[in-house]
């Protein structure tokens, strides 16, 4: 009820926030899925940067992009086989 | 040596056409020797919106396919000293020309013209490809509505692609009363999505309407404010630094002073 009012007093907004929002999803998904390299570039300079810390295991690593509601996340799944040791350490 | 932009957006109806008869116009105005070029074969309309219809004998298909010389395409404005207009061909479609044919057609309008522009079709296929087959610049025009935004971000990456890089964003068709509501995305928000630089903005203005029953580029009229926008256009584009028109739309009393003379 409160979310209603306060929605209905809202001058902050209306439809072009909605907008706004809507086109930012549709645009992650638009420029991934027309260039799956990007996805996969990546997913290389990813394993680069983690490989200085830990070992990983580089075939089974994934990398996706999950949309939930309104929300985009990059995900990612990488399986550690252990540690570095620290440089100077 | 002469430059080739090319007018371009994905989405169809945003003011494509309306834009490049109205940037040629005004680079002619200003005594520029300015070409045309309408790449929408089989969907003619530059010519209507220059209202040159009436003249056309031949077209881009009968020069690029030998028919005729270039020179018997081209239709001369009677308006305006430097302006041409290279018309689509009617009764073709997009696969008449090739994307080779556009860059040796765009390689000798260089040679004749200080600024050739292109207008493209709406889509992606094979109309975008000879569009900017030949094309230097971009510049992308899009309208504040999620489908034309969706749509220019998609042909900028296709544009960058192809290396027509750094194109410039005009802004069509902008209501700044709807923006203050909240109800129309504003200028700042279209340029954070799509991330290119802006060469201008054209108001939503009924006069577009009027002129092009007329065939009357706007551009010309100098008591019009939609002209204005045009004529700013043109002149960025030809490297002055033009600061953006207030968007605020002319209050009743503004008007009314407008009217009695005061400023």
């Amino acid at each position: 009820m409160l979310e209603f009012i306060t929605r209905l007093f809202s001058k902050d907004g209306g439809s072009k926030n909605i907008a706004k929002e809507r086109l930012r999803l549709v645009l992650v998904h638009d420029r991934t899925s027309i260039s799956p390299q990007l996805l996969e570039t990546l997913k290389a300079e990813m394993i680069q940067v983690i490989s200085n810390y830990m070992e990983i295991d580089e075939s089974a690593l994934e990398v996706n992009l999950d949309s939930s509601g309104n929300t985009v996340a990059l995900v990612a799944n990488i399986p550690v086989k252990g540690m570095k040791r620290a440089a100077g350490a | 040596m002469g430059e080739v932009i090319v007018v371009t957006s994905g989405k169809g109806g945003v003011g494509k056409t309306t834009t490049t008869a109205n940037l040629g116009a005004g680079l002619a105005y200003l005594g520029k020797k300015v070409v045309l070029v309408d790449t929408d074969i089989g969907l003619r309309n530059l010519d209507m919106a220059l209202g040159l219809e009436n003249r056309i004998v031949f077209d881009i298909v009968d020069v690029t396919s030998g028919n005729c010389r270039l020179r018997q395409a081209l239709i001369k404005d009677k308006r305006l000293d430097g302006l041409h207009l290279l018309p689509a061909a009617q009764t073709k479609d997009k696969t008449a020309v090739s994307p080779e044919q556009m860059r040796t057609l765009c390689a000798d309008l260089k040679k004749e013209f200080e600024h050739i522009i292109i207008d493209c079709p709406a889509g992606i296929e094979q109309g975008f490809r000879n569009a900017i087959a030949g094309a230097d610049k971009a510049i992308v025009v899009t309208t504040p509505e999620v489908s034309a935004v969706r749509d220019a971000d998609r042909i900028i990456g296709l544009l960058e692609a192809a290396e027509l890089r750094d194109p410039r964003l005009i802004i069509n068709r902008i209501r700044p009363k709807m923006v203050r509501q909240g109800d129309m995305m504003s200028i700042e928000d279209i340029i954070d999505i799509l991330a290119i630089d802006l060469v201008g903005v054209i108001p939503e203005d009924e006069m577009i309407v009027i002129t092009t029953n007329r065939g009357e580029p706007v551009v010309l009229d100098q008591s019009s404010r939609l002209g204005q926008s045009y004529r700013n256009i043109v002149r960025r584009i030809l490297g002055e630094d033009v600061p953006m028109m207030s968007m605020e739309e002319e209050g009743f009393f503004k008007r009314l002073r407008k009217i009695i003379g005061l400023k």
